[in-house]
């Protein structure tokens, strides 16, 4: 039996919940949300740390009390909720088919949201060279353990890659009475928030070796050390700077992929730097009707902005049913000198468009610019860039005018 | 004798990278530079005279569809209790159901602070 609805968005996280609540609120009744744990919130029910919601709601919320926001909001607003099931295939027509423990059911959407999130880089993607002992994580999955499970995952504890959530997890395993002995990052640079080396490493006098990495993992049944060593430029490690860190655990944050799986059955063209769809100023991927929003689309630092995402898609998915929104986004916006990724990758002209983007590497007083040819659209200067700090500036319609071909890149 | 010192803020993810001029006769803040906002000035101001922090963490549930419920300081808390008030949550075991945003320990170790809970944990 085929159900049909008006939006099916795939994930109950921030993107998928914000995605929701706007579909309901422009006046779209049957939404439906598919999720695959066994409640509403997606990693935010993890992240117990404080910091989400400066921009939305100018206070600093934990992840859970960010989730129940909307959570209660999406409830008072009667939105239909399925946890506990899981997506294995959207077709290219908006066929829906997910599984549960009642059986397979098969939705047809009008159109769909794409909120999955992303999943973390593991072991395998890095290489890292040694045995294969017990005590190897993940920091997410360490997070989970830590924060949801009541499981401790070590008592001396070794952390590769100074993204967010490893700085956040060397505090967290510290306050949980285990001795974090290093956070090793390859890059020069953190890859994580200033703020997050100040209050999680700093604060706890948790050394961090930038231009290291990990060079050995040593242990049978469980980890029992690991080797460090300096990288050069390239990122191959120097001859006799090794020394050995006896440990009984190796955290890993190097990296999120967006979890689009589902997304390449669908015939979805897939971004090759983002991992995520590429999509017009609509979000619309390209399959006419499904959009991406949130960490499926691209990893965000802030969580304020994927709800923002959310509900842009969820706003353009409204028009696409109602059969507007349907001008052809041809002109393309390629990111030049300086900028790993634009979103989004294509545009029409003649509306206010907000680009997302992250610069390749940490560099202070530049400026971002948006040409077309030779014409120069919009500059931004900013006294700092850093990777790990999504940048995102509004273009109004009059700066678009008659756009053909984007450039987007830092002078100099 | 004044003196500047780099401080980044830590309240917001916009990480200002703050100049603060200390008066080190008095060590009063004389002027706080490159703050985006108020509350990041105020934060510099703590930082120099009595730097505090926010805790989070969890504390043991009994009975609970969860084994544990995620916890905050109402407030944030003077940075070198910080590890001590964590030691303090872990001796905790509460009964289910617990409540958003019940207190947990009020008044944690004298600093004025309570410990509340950030979520709801059912009776299982």
């Amino acid at each position: 039996m085929l159900i049909k609805k008006d939006i099916i968005i795939v994930g109950a996280g921030p993107a998928g919940l914000a995605a929701a609540i706007e579909a309901k609120k422009r006046g779209r009744d049957g939404i439906l949300v598919l999720e695959r744990e066994l409640s509403a919130g997606g990693i935010l029910n993890q992240c117990i740390h404080d910091g989400f919601g400066l921009i939305r709601f100018n206070e600093a919320l934990t992840g859970p009390e960010y989730a129940r926001r909307y959570i209660d909001e999406a409830k008072a607003l009667g939105i239909e909720i399925v946890t506990n099931v899981m997506v294995q295939d959207i077709s290219r027509d908006k066929t829906v088919t997910a599984v549960s423990p009642d059986g397979i059911k098969t939705y047809k959407a009008e159109a769909v949201i794409l909120a999955m999130g992303c999943r973390e880089r593991t072991r395998g993607a890095i290489c890292i060279p040694g045995t294969r002992p017990s005590g190897v994580f993940t920091a997410g999955v360490a997070q989970n353990l830590v924060n949801l499970k009541n499981i401790m995952v070590g008592k001396r504890i070794v952390i590769l890659g100074s993204g967010d959530i490893g700085l956040i997890m060397a505090r967290r395993l510290t306050l949980e009475g285990a001795k974090v002995l290093a956070v090793v990052e390859k890059l020069p640079y953190s890859s994580g928030l200033q703020r997050n080396i100040t209050q999680c490493l700093d604060d706890f006098e948790i050394p961090l070796l930038l231009s290291h990495t990990v060079t050995k993992i040593e242990g049978h049944e469980r980890v029992k050390g690991v080797t460090i060593a300096r990288v050069d430029e390239k990122g191959n490690s120097i001859r006799g700077t090794s020394r050995k860190f006896e440990c009984d655990t190796l955290i890993l944050s190097v990296g999120l992929i967006p979890e689009n799986e589902v997304s390449l059955n669908a015939g979805i063209v897939i971004d090759e730097t983002t991992g995520g769809a590429r999509v017009d100023e609509n979000l619309q991927t390209s399959v006419p009707g499904i959009f991406a929003c949130g960490n499926v689309l691209q990893v965000h630092d802030l969580v304020d902005y994927v709800s923002a995402e959310g509900e842009q898609a969820a706003k353009a998915a409204v028009e696409f049913i109602k059969g507007r929104g349907e001008a052809a986004s041809d002109i393309t916006v390629r990111a030049g000198s300086g900028i790993r990724y634009v979103l989004p990758q294509s545009i029409s002209s003649g509306r206010d468009i907000t680009f997302s983007m992250r610069v390749t590497n940490p560099c202070k007083n530049k400026t971002i610019i948006f040409k077309d040819g030779d014409t120069v659209l919009k500059k931004r200067t900013f006294k700092a860039l850093n990777p790990a700090e999504m940048v995102r500036i509004d273009l109004k319609a009059g700066e678009l005018r008659g756009v053909l071909n984007m450039e987007v890149f830092i002078d100099g | 004798m004044d003196d500047s010192r780099e401080i980044v803020c830590i309240v917001c993810p916009n990480g200002c990278r703050m100049n603060v001029v200390i008066n080190h006769d008095n060590n009063k803040v004389e002027m706080v530079e490159n703050a985006l906002c108020e509350k990041g000035k105020a934060y510099a101001r703590d930082e120099i005279q009595c730097p505090k922090r926010s805790l989070t963490s969890t504390v043991k549930v009994i009975d609970g569809v969860l084994p544990l419920v995620s916890v905050r300081s109402d407030k944030p808390l003077p940075k070198e209790k910080i590890r001590e008030a964590a030691v303090e949550l872990r001796k905790i075991e509460l009964q289910a159901p617990i409540i958003y945003h019940q207190v947990i320990v009020s008044n944690l170790l004298g600093t004025g602070a309570n410990i509340i809970a950030t979520k709801e944990v059912s009776k299982r």
